[in-house]
Order: structure tokens, then sequence, then C-alpha cells
């Protein structure tokens, strides 16, 4: 079966740079919605993550790129509450956050997916989705036991909400199948679509594309564009397909060693000596 | 062969397999939310019925003992669940496992500590006329133990199948990181888990002591746990019903035929010949989650 393809046209990066063009004039990017100042993580004696600011703005896609063990996954770990940091301070929307619980920071609205997909297997497709809207459901587990009615009828507010998200992700077909049943790409969409039911503010995404084939990779840069234009989701994502990262970020930030080498727009980023040195290895 | 003695054992095994399954339901409930095999399920249903025995006696009334075991086993379930297996979240399974191992050995030398070794009587507020139903004869203590398991089994369906909580605490035992990343405050269903398999345990400790009498000895009822759920598969409620039903079946057909040719004593292993044949052809049991692992 032939999945349905986005119906706008190819030209990813051309409506990027119109986008970043006009948002240049309107200020919309200014306002950071994420802030990490001074953020360090150590495991005994590694140092994971070493002294790494960085600022998210409201409505952009930020990109954290860098080579195996530069800490990128270290860093999104903090800021979803997984890990403690060993030192610095993570600021959401005012808020600081660097203490608080993974399930508090997700309430808070941050929404992210995993590396390795992180599906619940054993749970249906529409209940993986109707799960990420827990945090929006408002009768407590002992209260929903209780007043059924009251369950019900937001049960039915929140399958709306979920069908939305099937819809625009393409998931129509295979909403009643077990997630572990699905193909690697279909999987990583509805782990976005998860993730999109949280109606997080700002979005974290491990890899999105990772070991996914052209096409796949396609799809999903045009979900994630879509989520950012239509729904106004600021995305943080790390990938290591360096075209893709050019064509869709705003913003791009470079991590070698678990430092921050670099940061900026795609190509300025990519003309950066230090990124090249951190790639391509120093020249001596 | 007598087709109405046939009959009154299939009839007794079921009554009995129902009661099996109210036991592995407390287990299959720690699994199937917190992926933690409980070895202590046993000394989880012997605690409560010495409580509710020991209750029961001294306030001259079934019904306070009753209550006083399920309250004493929730609060039971919070300690331990704070105390011992939040500190091991997050560790390899095995640590959870020696803990209940260490566990039932710890209550089951405390309680006679505590309240005697001597078995206690717990009545259910019954009468002990046998119940006639056609040319059955069965005992009022084991229909209404079937009737509570059935009634808890059914509860507990729903609520796994449809309940917010229950949907949350199935996706908690699958992936905790993911789960956490969706708002489930995992460390508070955690508990919760503890304590309905407490609340359960807590019947199945009174309506087995009312049937066997109540002394350390019932902690062996919990060994008939393993058959169960091996049979069933460890994450199936539907499986843990079948499973008690098989085992109570099985036992007293060898009870009722096997026993008298050979001297006895085949009623008591039956169970677990047919639990290793089972791990043999079904691993996961007959209802429970098949892994699937990508390669």
């Amino acid at each position: 079966m032939p999945l349905p393809m986005p119906a706008d046209g190819p030209l990813i990066a051309e409506r990027r740079v119109a986008a970043v063009c006009a948002s240049d004039q309107s200020e919309r990017y200014v306002t950071p919605i994420l802030t990490v100042e001074g953020l360090s993580k150590r495991f005994g004696g590694v140092v994971a993550v070493r002294d790494v600011s960085l600022a998210v703005p409201r409505g952009s896609i930020t990109s954290i790129i860098g080579p195996n063990g530069a800490g990128k996954t270290s860093l999104l770990n903090m800021i979803s509450g997984f890990y403690r940091p060993s030192e610095g301070r993570i600021t959401f929307e005012a808020r600081d956050i660097s203490r608080s619980r993974p399930n508090q920071i997700a309430s808070l609205g941050i929404g992210r997916t995993f590396q390795n997909i992180a599906l619940f297997g054993g749970l249906t497709v529409l209940d993986n989705i109707l799960l990420g809207r827990h945090v929006h459901m408002r009768a407590g587990v002992l209260k929903s036991v209780i007043y059924w009615g009251l369950a019900a009828r937001e049960e039915i507010a929140h399958r709306a909400r979920c069908e939305e998200i099937i819809e625009f992700l393409r998931l129509q077909d295979i909403r009643k199948q077990p997630a572990s049943a699905l193909p690697y790409g279909l999987r990583k969409r509805v782990e976005l679509g998860r993730a999109l039911a949280v109606e997080p503010r700002l979005l974290l995404l491990d890899e999105p594309m990772g070991g996914m084939n052209q096409e796949e990779k396609e799809n999903m840069a045009r979900f994630i564009l879509d989520v950012n234009q239509e729904w106004g989701v600021t995305m943080l994502l790390i990938e290591h397909d360096m075209g893709v990262v050019m064509d869709i970020s705003d913003q791009v930030v470079v991590l070698d060693s678990g430092q921050r080498i670099a940061a900026g727009r795609p190509a300025d980023v990519q003309a950066d000596p230090a990124v090249i040195a951190a790639y391509l290895g120093k020249t001596r | 062969m007598d087709l109405g003695f046939t009959f009154l054992l299939v009839a007794n095994g079921i009554l009995i397999g129902l009661m099996y399954a109210l036991i592995a339901l407390g287990f299959v409930l720690v699994y199937k939310a917190t992926d933690a095999i409980n070895f202590a399920q046993g000394e989880f249903v012997m605690a409560p019925g010495i409580v509710a025995a020991v209750v029961a006696g001294a306030a001259n009334s079934f019904w306070l003992g009753a209550a006083v075991a399920v309250a004493a086993m929730i609060g039971f379930s919070f300690l331990l669940e704070r105390t011992v297996l939040r500190p091991l979240l997050g560790r390899p399974v095995i640590a959870v496992i020696m803990a209940t191992i260490g566990l039932a050995a710890i209550l089951r030398g405390t309680l006679p500590m505590l309240f005697g070794t001597s078995p206690l009587p717990l009545a259910l507020p019954l009468g002990d006329e046998p119940i006639e139903v056609g040319s059955l004869t069965l005992q009022p203590a084991q229909v209404a133990g079937a009737a509570v398991a059935l009634s808890a089994l059914v509860i507990f369906t729903w609520f796994f199948r449809s309940n917010r909580g229950g949907v949350a605490m199935r996706a908690m035992a699958d992936d905790q990181q993911a789960a956490s990343a969706m708002g489930v405050n995992v460390t508070r269903y955690f508990a919760f888990a503890w304590a309905m398999a407490g609340v359960v345990s807590a019947l199945g400790g009174v309506m087995w002591g009312a049937m066997l009498g109540v002394d350390v000895q019932l902690a062996l009822v919990g060994l008939k746990v393993f058959p169960v759920v091996i049979l069933g598969g460890l994450d199936s409620i539907g499986g843990a019903v079948l499973g008690g039903l098989i085992v109570g079946v099985v036992e007293n057909l060898a009870a009722g035929y096997i026993d008298p040719l050979v001297g006895g004593g085949t009623k008591d292993f039956a169970p677990y010949v047919l639990m290793v044949a089972a791990l043999l052809i079904r691993p996961y049991g007959m209802f429970g989650t098949r892994r699937i692992e990508r390669v």
C-alpha cells in the first residue's frame, strides 16, 4: 500500500527561506521559548555536556547537530527532565524547569520523541495517541472510576482531537493496528502523533529521520514543517542528515565533545571553520 | 465412568479455579503495570488472612475483620512501595524479584511471631449449609469466594481496557520513560498498582482463609499462582481466569481419578506438569502479550 503524500509541493527549502525572511521583519522569532544557560552534565568522571548555552526562539525550528557522542541526546534528556543537570539552568516560558520531573515538564507543554522509537507496543495506534492526551484529562483516576459519565464526555472530546492528529499525519488506515506491528517509518510518524497529542508548545525530536530512506525522510520533513507552521509548535530537533537540517532549520546549534562550538543560521554554521574542523577532522 | 462424579469434580474445580484466578490477579496487576514479578504473592494473601481472622475473632465481626484486612494491605502496599520498591525503580528486574523473595520470608517469619502459630478460624457470615444446585452439593465458602473473584476480575478487566489510569499503567509497563514524557506520573501509578494488588490479595486472603482456616500455610496457595499465570499469560487478566479454571479443574480431576489409582499426591503436582508443557509450547501463555523482537 503506497503511503499518501502531502499534497503541497516539494520545494521545502524555498518555502522555508521565505518564512525566515518574513520573520526577520516581524520579530516573531525574537522571544525565546526556551533558554539553556551554562548547562553541564557529568556522569562520574565523564563530562557529557559542558557549559552549553542556547536560546530557542518561539516559533522556530532549531536543530542540534554534532558528531556521535557530542552530548546531543544528553542535552535533550536534561530539557525533558530525564537527567538532572549537574550545573546550569533551563528556563521554559520564564519558568525554571532545571529540577522538574519528566511528567511535570510534559504537562507544562514540552513534548518529545525518542531516538529508538518508544511507542507502547501493546497498544493500538489510536490508544498510543490517546495516551498523549493524558495530561489534559481532568478526571482523575479514582474520579473517572466513580463518575463514569464525566470521564466518558471528556473522552469524546479527546478522541476528536486525536482523530484530527491522525488525519493530519495520514494515519487513518492503521489507527486500530497495534503499534508494534507497523513498519519503521510509520512508527516514527505515530510517535510524532503521540507527542503532538500532548499539545506541546515546544516539541523535542530526537533523530526524527534516523534510519529512514529518502522518501520517508522527505515525508517526515514536510510533517515537521507543517506542524511548525500550521500549529505554531516550536521545534528543537537532533538530526544527522545535513541536507534536511540545512533545509528546514531556522537556527543550527553545533555540539562537539559536549561543548557548543557554533550556533546561527544554517548557511553561516555551514561555513564556520570550527564546524568544518569538527566534522572533517582538524588540519594541523 | 460416573458422569455425576465427573460433573461434581469439574464444578468444584471451576469454583476453586476462580479463587486461584483471584490470587493470580494480584500477581498480574503488578506485572502488568510495573513489569515486576511478585514472589511474595502467597504471603500477600496470608498476611491479610491472618489480620482478618485476628480482628474478626476479637471484634466478633467478620465484616470488620475483612475491612481492616483490606485497609491494612492498602497501607502496607503503599509503605512497601515507598520504602523498598521505589528506590529499585529503573534497576534490573532481578533486584525487585529478590526483594519480594526476601519480603516473603520476612512475612512468613514475623506474622506467627505476632499472632501465634495455631490456626485461626475465619467464618463467613453464611452458615454451613451446603448449597444444592440440581444434583450438585457446593460449599458456601467456595461459592462466595468464586463470586468475589469473578467481580474483581470483571472490574479490573474494565479498568485496564477502558479507564484512563488503566491505559496509563499499561503504557508505563511498556516503557516507563516514554510514559513519563507523556505526562504520566510514573511513581504515583507505581504505588497505585501495588495498592490494587494489595486489595485483591486481601480479598483472596479472606476468602481462602474462610475456606482453609488461617495460618502460615495459607501462603502455600500462592505457589499455585505460577502455573495459573504461565498457562494464561503473565499480563493477561482473562488469561488468569482461564489459567485458574484449568488449574482448578485439572487438580480436581487428578484428585478424583488418578489419586485413587496411585495412592494420592498427583493433585498437587498435576498443574505443574501442565505448566512445564505450556512453557514448551506457548512461553507467553495463552493470552499473554507476544513480545516481538526486531533484530
